[in-house]
């Protein structure tokens, strides 16, 4: 095992960690935007498929204790590569070149990704918390709660944090996606384009039609 | 033309520096960047003042001893040169120019722009080299390569090793230049036989010598005055990876 250790705790073994947690983290993305998506299609459909969830507790609780598990190591791998390049790098350049050699999702990716932790955290303290307690008491009104309650979309002040912490997740994913393929050593194999078609579905046209979800429920339901 | 400067100037490793500004003045748009400075110095050096400490050496661009942050740009704002070929006409008149060393702890400053580039040395001690007799130029052909590994591998050894991608990068990750390296022997049959120790020493002494860690960011390649691409880095990573699981 001292090949396995010796290689996470290089420079390119960190980079590695938070390349493959962050993909990991990313295909949990998809099966919550077909969940949500059914909020546009029908609110029986949405209740009974949110309802369902309850009798597949096992499961979700093993799913949910594995993204906790991913979150943690892409966290704390995040923190300690921070720490260390800000060691390396104690003092910039008096004059910042900013976006002229790199683009602005690559340099914000600390804050970013510390903006989403602080919607995640939001996010499980008010829907996902309120969704346990309904499965307790047999509450199936889900709908409700997302489109309509103070604690989703019937408070404009949360769908705007919403709006911009999915702006925030596109820029972050954006970045995370070529990197991660990068570090893998993928980026100039024959693979490229799918790869890059794969990138734009994840930072594009997930964000997106979790932005749309936000803005149909936020601006124009019971309007 | 005319052109302010403001240089960072520092007696030596142990004491910290500040910017000293500086005019210049009747400088033509044909002088290179380091010819501006020699100008500056002469003047310097006749009102009794120290002159500016900065490293060159061929003045040609081949190298890789000079390189200067200037406005934030290391080499400069002119793409694919060193800072020894870049101009004056570069700039306008009355510009005001921020000129720093490369700024890294795996590069400390020596004095004023001069910084200690040993690290690189180390990197290369760990691997940069095939342990093979050489001998004199081999007749052509007598070691089939096919043309498009001998194109990318003399595109890798173009690195100088001027540290350029240090400067540039947030984290002053030194992966293009370890990239370049590990790229240029890897894709020739001499280098392949020591792919593996290369990969895990280089990369395990680039740890050690304090240089950060890459964000795919991809300043480097922008900055580069050979152009490297980072292409080099996702080649380095492959190469890591499989050395660390075989």
């Amino acid at each position: 095992m001292a090949w396995f250790f010796k290689f996470i705790n290089s420079s390119i073994g960190k980079k590695f960690i938070m390349a493959l947690t962050g993909l990991l983290l990313s295909l949990f993305l998809i099966i919550h935007l077909g969940n949500n998506l059914l909020l546009l299609v029908d609110e029986d459909i949405f209740n009974s498929l949110v309802g369902g969830l309850g009798g597949l507790k096992p499961l979700v609780r093993v799913i949910e204790v594995l993204l906790a598990i991913l979150f943690m190591i892409h966290i704390i791998n995040g923190i300690r590569l921070t720490i260390q390049n800000k060691k390396s790098s104690p003092q910039g350049n008096k004059v910042n070149s900013g976006t002229e050699t790199a683009s602005i999702s690559s340099q914000t990716m600390a804050i970013s990704g510390i903006t989403i932790l602080a919607f995640l955290i939001f996010h499980l303290r008010t829907i996902w918390v309120k969704f346990q307690e309904m499965h307790a008491s047999q509450d199936h009104e889900f709908f409700n709660v997302v489109a309509e309650s103070n604690i989703g979309f019937g408070n404009i002040w949360i769908t705007i944090f919403y709006i911009i912490a999915l702006i925030l997740l596109s820029m972050h994913l954006k970045h995370g996606f070529q990197s991660a393929f990068q570090t893998f050593g993928l980026s100039d194999s024959r693979y490229k384009t799918i790869i890059n078609c794969i990138a734009v579905f994840f930072w594009f046209v997930i964000p997106g039609l979790f932005i749309t979800i936000a803005i149909y429920f936020g601006f124009f339901f019971n309007n | 033309m005319k052109v302010t400067l403001q240089v960072w100037r520092q007696k030596n490793r142990t004491t910290t520096g500040d910017f000293v500004s500086y005019d210049v003045e009747n400088v033509s748009g044909d002088m290179s960047f380091f010819e501006m400075l020699d100008m500056l110095n002469n003047s310097l050096i006749s009102e009794g003042e120290d002159p500016i400490s900065f490293d060159h050496d061929c003045r040609e661009g081949i190298c890789g001893t000079c390189g200067v942050s200037i406005n934030g740009r290391a080499h400069g704002p002119l793409k694919g040169v060193t800072t020894c070929q870049l101009h004056m006409r570069s700039f306008s008149d009355g510009d005001v120019l921020v000129v720093e060393p490369w700024r890294a702890s795996a590069f400390p400053v020596i004095r004023d722009l001069v910084v200690d580039r040993t690290s690189f040395d180390k990197i290369m001690e760990a691997g940069g080299y095939v342990s093979i007799k050489t001998g004199g130029t081999p007749d052509a052909n007598a070691i089939p390569i096919p043309k498009f590994d001998a194109e990318e591998a003399m595109d890798s050894a173009s690195c100088i090793g001027c540290g350029a991608c240090v400067a540039s990068c947030k984290n002053s990750s030194a992966m293009l230049f370890v990239g370049a390296k590990v790229s240029q022997f890897a894709l020739l049959p001499q280098g392949k036989v020591e792919r593996k120790e290369r990969a895990l020493n280089m990369v395990a002494t680039m740890d050690d010598e304090g240089f950060g860690n890459c964000s795919n960011t991809g300043a480097c390649e922008v900055e580069c005055p050979k152009e490297i691409s980072i292409i080099n880095i996702a080649r380095l990573n492959r190469e890591f990876f499989k050395a660390s699981f075989n």
